[in-house]
Parts: C-alpha cells; sequence; structure tokens
C-alpha cells in the first residue's frame, strides 16, 4: 500500500514533537525512520496507528485520505503497529492472544485460529506453541506472535517501533529475514530504530528526525558520517574545560555483571575518583539506568562487587540506605514519581532528608533550614509549598538541595532533562560545586553536547553493551552518536588504551 | 471553576442531601412513612439519658478503630483486617480475665493486665496481616479479610469448645465473668464507662498529634504518598508500613477488650459487631483527617443506636442505619470525585 504522511503537526504543551512533518513512502519497501530520543519517531508512529490524534495533517493511503482516530481504525485500514514493548497479555495462553481483537461472534472458534495461526507461523518458520502461556515467551518470541497477530488481522502496512531492542541475533536475522520476505510480498515496512547499523541493512530508505522535525532522507548507500550528523546536529564548539585533577578513589566497579528483563550486560570495570565527572551516554533503556541504579544499591549485580572509597570498602548486596549512609546520593530521572513526594510541602522534604530526630518536629528549626536552602538553590517557591507546584526547573533545584553534606558520590539521571538553559546552567554550577569539594558525579544525559562538555571521561551503552572509560576531551559529537548508534565499536580498545 | 472552602462544603452538603433522598426512596418502597421513620431514629438515639449513654458506648469501639485506621491509611495502607484485629483483641483479653480470674490478685490489675492483652492480641493479628504484605507479597485487602475469618472461626471454636458454658455451650457466649472484673461503669444498670471513653478520647488525640506533629507521622505520610520517593529519602519503608499496622492492630485490641471487660462482660460470637468496618466508614467519610474522627463516629453511633427503635416502633429493620451510612459515604466519595473532575476540566479549559 502506498502510504503518504501530509503536514502532520503535533504539540504536547510547550514540546513541538511533530513540525508539518510530510513522507511519502512506496508500496513493497521498507522504510527506515531514524532519531534520537524524543526526535518525534514515536509520536509520528502512534498518529499513524490511531493511538493520538494529529493537531493537523492528513494521511494518505494508496492516494485516498483515511481519518485514522484508534488503533482500532488504523486496523480495519490495514494499518498495525508493533510496539517497543509488546502490548501483549502475559498471562493468557497464546492462541487466546492471538484472536485478541478480532471482531464478530459471541464465541471465538478456537480450534479454526489455532489452524490459521500455525499455517501463518510455518510461513515465517516461526516455532510457537498456541497452548503455551505468552509469560514464558522472550520479547523476541512474543514480537513474533504480534506479528503473526497483526497479519492475521489483516495488516498491510506494519509498524515497528525499535524492534531490535532485547532480542538475541539469531532472533533479529529471523526478523529482518521476515521483514524483506513481507516487502517482497507487497507489505509497506515502517522500521523505527536509533541503530545505524539496522537501518543501513534492511531500509530501502530512511528519514532522520530530530527535535520534531524531518531533517532530510538517505538512500542507499547510507552514508553513516551524513546520518550521523542529520541525527545529532553539528558540532558545536565548546569553550575548553579546565582538566580535573582526580583525587582518592571513591567508588570502584568490578567485573559487575547485571540484568533485568530486557538487558545483560557483563563485567564492568571502572574506577571513580574524588572531584571526577562520569558521564553515561547511551538510547534510553541500554543499560545506563540499571548500571546508575546498581551503583546506589538499588539493584544488586548478578555477578562482580562495588566498593567505596580508597580502601574499597566491600558493599555488594547492602541496600541503598547504607549506600546513602556512605555518602552516596541518587537523583532519579522521574522527580514527581520517584524524588519527591507529591502532597507534602519543602520544609517537610528537607525535615524527611535531614533525618531529624525526637519526636515532636521542630517546626522553626525546620522552616529556618528550609528558608536557607530556598535561597541557597534559589527555588522559585515557599517552604509550605507543595513540591508539585513547582515547576520542573524548581523541582530540580528541590532535589539537589535535599542532598547532604558531605558527599563521596552523586548518582544523577538525566540531570537536566526538560530544564530551560538558565536551570541548566544553574543545576551544573551546583553540581560542580560539589565536584570542586571532593566529591565524584556519574550522570546519565541523552544530550551528547551536555555529556561532552561536562564530563571528564565517558561510557556509552548500547544494547547492554558498556564502552571501556572514554575521555571525554578526545571524542566529538560524531563518535559519540556513532557509538551510542551501535558504530565504531570495534576501535574502542585501542581508544581505551589512551583513557 | 475554583476550589473553594464553599464549592467544598456545597459538595458535601449535597451529598447528604443525596443521602437522605435515596434512605427515603429505600422506605418508601418499603412502604414505611421516612419521617416517621427518621424522627425515631432521633428519639432512639437521644430521647433519652439511658439511649444517649447508649450511643457513647457505641462511640468508643469506634472511635478507636478508626484512630488506629487513620495510621493505616496515612501509611496508604487498607486495613481491611481491623475487624479481625478486634475479635483478636477482645480473645486475648478474654482469655486474660479467664487466667486470672482466680489468681487472687486485686481486680484493677487484672482488667489492666486485660487491656494489655488485647493491645497485644489486635497487635499480633495485625503484624500478621503486614508480615503477609511484607514478606509474602498478599494485598493486605486479602490477607486482612482472610484473616477476618480466620479470627472468627478462632473465636466460635473457643466459645464452643475449651471456652463453653457448663454443660451445653451457647450462641450467647461464655459464661459471663465474676462482676468483680466488669470495667467500672456510671451506675450499676448502666454499660457506660467514662474510663472507656476517658480511652477513646486518648486515642483519637494521641493520633491526630502523630500524624500531624511528630516525624513519625511525616515519615508515614511521604511512605503513603510516594513510597519510592520517601525510601530514596532514606525512609525505612517496609518497617514504617509495619509499625502502622501494629499501632492499629493495638487500637483495634483496645476496643476489642473494651467490649468484653465493659460492655458484654464476657466472649460473644460477634464480638467485633461491625465496628472494623463502620470505621472504614468513617475514615473515608472524613477524607482520612483525624480532627473530624470524634464527631462523624459519634453521627455513627447515634444512626446505629436509633434505629434500634424501628423494629419494634415501625416493624422496620435496623439496618436501616447501615442503608443510611453507606448511601452517605457513596456520595460523599462520589462528590469528591465529581469534584475533581470538574476542577480538572476548568483547569484544562482555561
Amino acid at each position: 500500500m502506498h502510504v503518504e504522511l501530509r503536514d502532520i503537526d503535533k504539540t504536547f504543551g510547550k514540546v513541538h514533537a511533530n513540525a508539518n512533518i510530510s513522507l511519502n513512502i512506496p508500496p513493497a519497501s521498507i522504510q527506515g525512520i531514524l532519531g534520537e530520543n524524543g526526535a518525534g519517531k514515536s509520536t509520528l508512529m502512534k498518529i499513524f496507528s490511531g493511538f493520538y490524534t494529529p493537531d493537523a495533517g492528513q494521511i494518505l493511503l494508496d492516494g485516498e485520505a483515511v481519518s485514522i482516530r484508534s488503533p482500532a481504525d488504523a486496523i480495519r485500514h490495514g494499518v498495525g503497529m508493533l510496539h517497543q514493548d509488546p502490548l501483549d497479555f502475559p498471562p493468557m495462553r497464546i492462541i487466546d492472544d492471538f484472536i485478541l481483537g478480532r471482531e464478530g461472534g459471541l464465541f471465538p472458534n478456537r480450534r479454526a485460529a489455532a489452524k490459521e495461526f500455525r499455517e501463518l507461523a510455518g510461513r515465517f518458520d516461526f516455532s510457537l506453541d498456541p497452548d503455551a502461556y505468552v509469560d514464558t515467551l522472550t520479547v523476541g518470541e512474543r514480537q513474533q506472535l504480534e506479528i503473526l497477530r497483526l497479519l492475521w488481522l489483516g495488516a498491510r502496512i506494519l509498524i515497528l517501533d525499535e524492534p531490535t531492542t532485547g532480542i538475541s541475533l539469531p532472533q533479529k536475522e529471523k526478523l529482518f529475514a521476515t521483514l524483506k520476505k513481507l516487502a517482497a510480498e507487497g507489505m509497506t515496512i515502517l522500521f523505527v530504530s536509533h541503530k545505524l547499523e539496522d537501518v543501513e541493512f534492511l531500509c530501502d530508505r530512511a528519514a532522520v528526525l530530530r527535535q520534531g522535525e524531518l531533517v532530510g532522507v538517505a538512500e542507499p548507500p547510507f552514508d553513516t558520517r551524513q546520518l550521523v550528523e542529520m541525527m545529532f546536529g553539528k558540532e558545536v564548539p565548546l569553550a575548553p574545560k579546565k582538566k580535573a585533577t582526580p583525587g582518592a578513589k571513591v567508588l570502584s566497579v568490578k567485573a559487575v555483571s547485571l540484568e533485568d528483563v530486557r538487558l545483560q550486560i557483563r563485567g564492568v570495570d571502572l574506577h571513580v575518583r574524588a572531584g571526577e565527572v562520569i558521564g553515561l551516554a547511551g538510547m534510553e533503556g541500554s543499560g545506563q539506568s540499571l548500571f546508575l541504579g546498581a551503583c546506589a544499591g538499588l539493584t544488586q549485580p548478578v555477578a562482580g562487587s562495588f566498593c567505596l572509597d580508597e580502601d574499597e570498602r566491600d558493599m555488594t548486596g547492602r541496600s541503598h540506605h547504607d549506600f546513602k549512609k556512605e555518602g552516596v546520593a541518587y537523583l532519579p530521572a522521574a522527580r514527581l514519581e520517584q524524588g519527591l513526594v507529591p502532597g507534602l510541602s519543602l520544609t517537610e522534604h528537607f525535615v524527611l532528608s535531614e533525618g531529624m530526630r525526637g519526636l515532636f518536629i521542630d517546626r522553626k528549626r525546620a522552616e529556618s533550614l528550609a528558608r536557607e536552602r530556598i535561597s541557597l538553590f534559589n527555588i522559585k517557591g515557599a517552604p509550605d509549598s507543595l513540591v508539585e507546584a513547582l515547576s520542573g526547573g524548581n523541582q530540580q533545584r528541590a532535589l539537589l538541595a535535599l542532598m547532604r553534606s558531605p558527599l563521596s558520590l552523586i548518582l544523577v539521571e538525566h540531570p537536566t532533562r526538560g530544564l530551560d538553559i538558565e536551570s541548566t546552567i544553574y543545576i551544573w554550577g551546583k553540581l560542580k560545586e560539589r565536584c570542586a569539594q571532593g566529591t565524584a558525579i556519574v550522570f546519565i544525559s541523552s544530550d551528547l553536547d551536555e555529556i561532552l562538555q561536562y564530563s571528564d571521561r565517558v561510557l556509552v551503552f548500547f544494547a547492554g553493551q558498556v564502552s571501556p572509560p572514554l575521555r571525554a576531551d578526545s571524542l566529538n559529537v560524531e563518535q559519540l552518536g556513532a557509538l551510542i548508534g551501535g558504530k565504531g565499536w570495534e576501535s574502542l580498545h585501542k581508544e581505551a588504551v589512551n583513557a | 471553576m475554583r476550589d473553594t472552602p464553599s464549592r467544598r462544603a456545597l459538595f458535601q452538603i449535597g451529598a447528604v442531601v443525596l443521602a437522605l433522598l435515596i434512605t427515603t426512596v429505600v422506605l418508601m418502597a418499603a412502604k414505611a412513612p421516612p419521617l416517621a421513620a427518621y424522627s425515631n431514629i432521633v428519639l432512639g438515639a437521644l430521647g433519652s439519658w439511658d439511649v444517649a449513654s447508649n450511643v457513647l458506648v457505641s462511640w468508643v469501639p469506634l472511635l478507636l478503630v478508626t484512630s488506629g485506621l487513620l495510621l493505616t491509611f496515612t501509611v496508604g495502607l487498607w486495613n481491611i483486617g481491623i475487624e479481625g484485629q478486634v475479635t483478636l483483641g477482645a480473645i486475648f483479653a478474654t482469655w486474660a480475665l479467664r487466667d486470672l480470674g482466680s489468681s487472687g490478685w486485686s481486680p484493677t490489675v487484672i482488667i489492666v493486665v486485660a487491656v494489655l492483652a488485647g493491645m497485644a492480641g489486635g497487635a499480633l493479628w495485625a503484624m500478621l496481616a503486614g508480615a503477609l504484605k511484607t514478606f509474602g507479597g498478599v494485598n493486605e485487602i486479602f490477607g486482612g479479610l482472610g484473616l477476618n475469618f480466620v479470627a472468627t472461626a478462632l473465636n466460635i471454636w473457643l466459645i464452643f469448645g475449651p471456652w463453653k458454658r457448663p454443660g451445653v455451650a451457647s450462641m450467647s457466649g461464655t459464661l459471663p465473668f465474676d462482676q468483680s472484673l466488669w470495667m467500672p461503669t456510671l451506675n450499676p444498670q448502666s454499660r457506660l464507662s467514662l474510663i472507656t471513653v476517658a480511652i477513646a478520647i486518648v486515642a483519637i488525640i494521641a493520633v491526630y498529634l502523630m500524624i500531624q506533629g511528630t516525624y513519625f507521622g511525616l515519615r508515614l505520610k511521604a511512605v503513603g504518598k510516594n513510597p519510592k520517593a520517601a525510601y530514596l529519602l532514606g525512609i525505612p519503608t517496609w518497617q514504617h508500613m509495619m509499625a502502622s499496622f501494629a499501632l492499629c492492630g493495638l487500637f483495634a485490641g483496645i476496643a476489642g477488650a473494651i467490649q468484653v471487660t465493659a460492655v458484654y462482660h464476657r466472649l460473644i460470637p460477634s464480638i467485633s459487631s461491625g465496628y472494623g468496618y463502620l470505621g472504614l466508614m468513617v475514615a473515608m467519610l472524613i477524607n482520612y483527617k483525624a480532627a473530624f474522627a470524634a464527631p462523624v463516629a459519634l453521627f455513627f453511633a447515634a444512626l446505629n443506636v436509633g434505629s434500634i427503635q424501628l423494629p419494634i416502633v415501625l416493624k422496620l429493620d435496623s439496618s436501616l442505619a447501615g442503608v443510611l451510612q453507606g448511601t452517605l459515604v457513596l456520595f460523599v466519595l462520589l462528590g469528591q470525585g465529581l469534584r475533581q473532575r470538574v476542577l480538572k476540566k476548568s483547569q484544562v479549559g482555561s
């Protein structure tokens, strides 16, 4: 089916997620959609598949304008979307999951459906047992199930959102073979990814989005340099940094392996020194959050150890509160969900974080503490302001203000995400003050400029792989962008020697 | 539309009016004269010093369980197992009274020990629900409900088994205790003990101060509103949940012990009398604010006692009080929900 997206526009509050995007996709082809986090890829695909309604714009299928207002509308027009996290029903049997969403009839005909399921699975060489439960499947198999389901529902356009995250190499090869076969049979496929290699290997064309805009379209043979530049923008020359003089060891990560549902990280080694800033770069969900949480004792490693301070005290297996007592602070990205308590005032937060003791709250002391911190951190709010009433930037300042002193290590996720320039500069000023006092900082950011500007060393995460520590001053945005997209990992060990 | 105190009051009054309306419809469906029914409830609750003192007898356990529940609600838990905790309090108090009755100790000491035993029983049962949640991953609502049934079964077994009356076991409970072990009442005819009223008042004031003014109360609030952030702020979360369970159980246990020593003077099958569930309704109705617990619990107690008249005078079932209480809670909650929707809409609109 021929797909045309015409002038699609969508804003969320102040964010212009899609700005007049137009795309033309011929039938029987695989269209790559590239872009970093927040570039607008998912928004565009969710509009196409009926999850969001666009503010403006048109969708044309085979030249005819269609109105897609819900996912059910989308599948009626033959548009099926495979979400990054498969939208299936883990406690159900595969066959029941399969027939969900099919219209008609009070009682589903399981036997007929199972027969069709087997035929369909056989066509693509998928080995799925219709009577097994969905939660016994791997992410890759759940994708296969979802593809079969969408095909059975009559999808003629398939959208895949980051489908190669969390699946094994053989599963990826099988997925790619399936997609090529489907495209050859006339299916139109939209392949959303930040992995350059996958797009270069698979796609007949690639469109690149950045900050809600379509910045360019490329055709094979793809030029990696050009794609990276389109994804991340031109390099901005930055002011030269002062060279940090690293102090004593603060955190030693020794051969640490971590696991969660989607990811496995193997054998990470890192020594963080006092006053040093380490940036963790990578697309969201590449393992950096898992790693940072483990450094704070929030998740336990499956192998290896975490040690603190020069004498390398082993903290493996200890709780976050033990880490906290040793001077490790952890600042989560979701400020209002994880960092602050909605419904409590700033004063109450300071009382809690200082661990004030006694029976009755010393209101006077609490309020003077709050006033002092509010002015010190320039928070726009009163002691009795509820935290949810503060702006994002002020919430982030409050999080910083809640940190105790002294600290040996600050672990922070996305310190400036969603903040304006003024707040960004302010937050980093405060963090750098801590560094000057000998605190080390490890932070996650998806902003490459931020990583390069503030880090002394950088770890790059890609699908659970972790690079050796790289010196930030030997990297540029282009190299870093390529690494995040999974390119250029072979030459890494050479550079690590220099670091 | 802005959220002003007068608007909030409007929704509350609306809820009360609607609840009365629905109850009136129920009455008319039962072919009963609504006005006569309401006036009988008022008379039944306030008509004489005797019935009014019965309202206080009912108020004491209700206020005690509500006090306890305010703590578990503050930490974000639904302690539906409160019924069982009251029952266990009664069982432990009975146990102490039976065991120490012939010990020769002074009756005052025995009664004090019985109340302490009741507190221990209630706390034990509550911590069982807490342990199931913390270490077994059992939702406290399901765990509590299950434990309620176990508590009832245990109670019946004791009454018809080990603690049965000499001769024949009876639904009317165990043999009454020696009169010296009864909590002292105003006069021999009355069931009202001023000591128990004092205990209930102290309980609600203690809970109010705990939630409003102490570090412990603030930490409970933080855990209740956002356990993840509370943990990152350095608060041991599950320990606070267990502590609030234990405290709530203490209050429920006192209520159970009072029912045994001051009201029934024996253990009866339905010793908790539904006060636990009624306490949940009171807590919801006052939006978990301790300051309103005493008057609203008094109102509910008055409805309960007042409706006892109905079967005698109007041949109506006394469960009418339950209809009124239930619809009242429903409409107040509905009002809160609607108010929030209206607020949200007007915010989006502006």
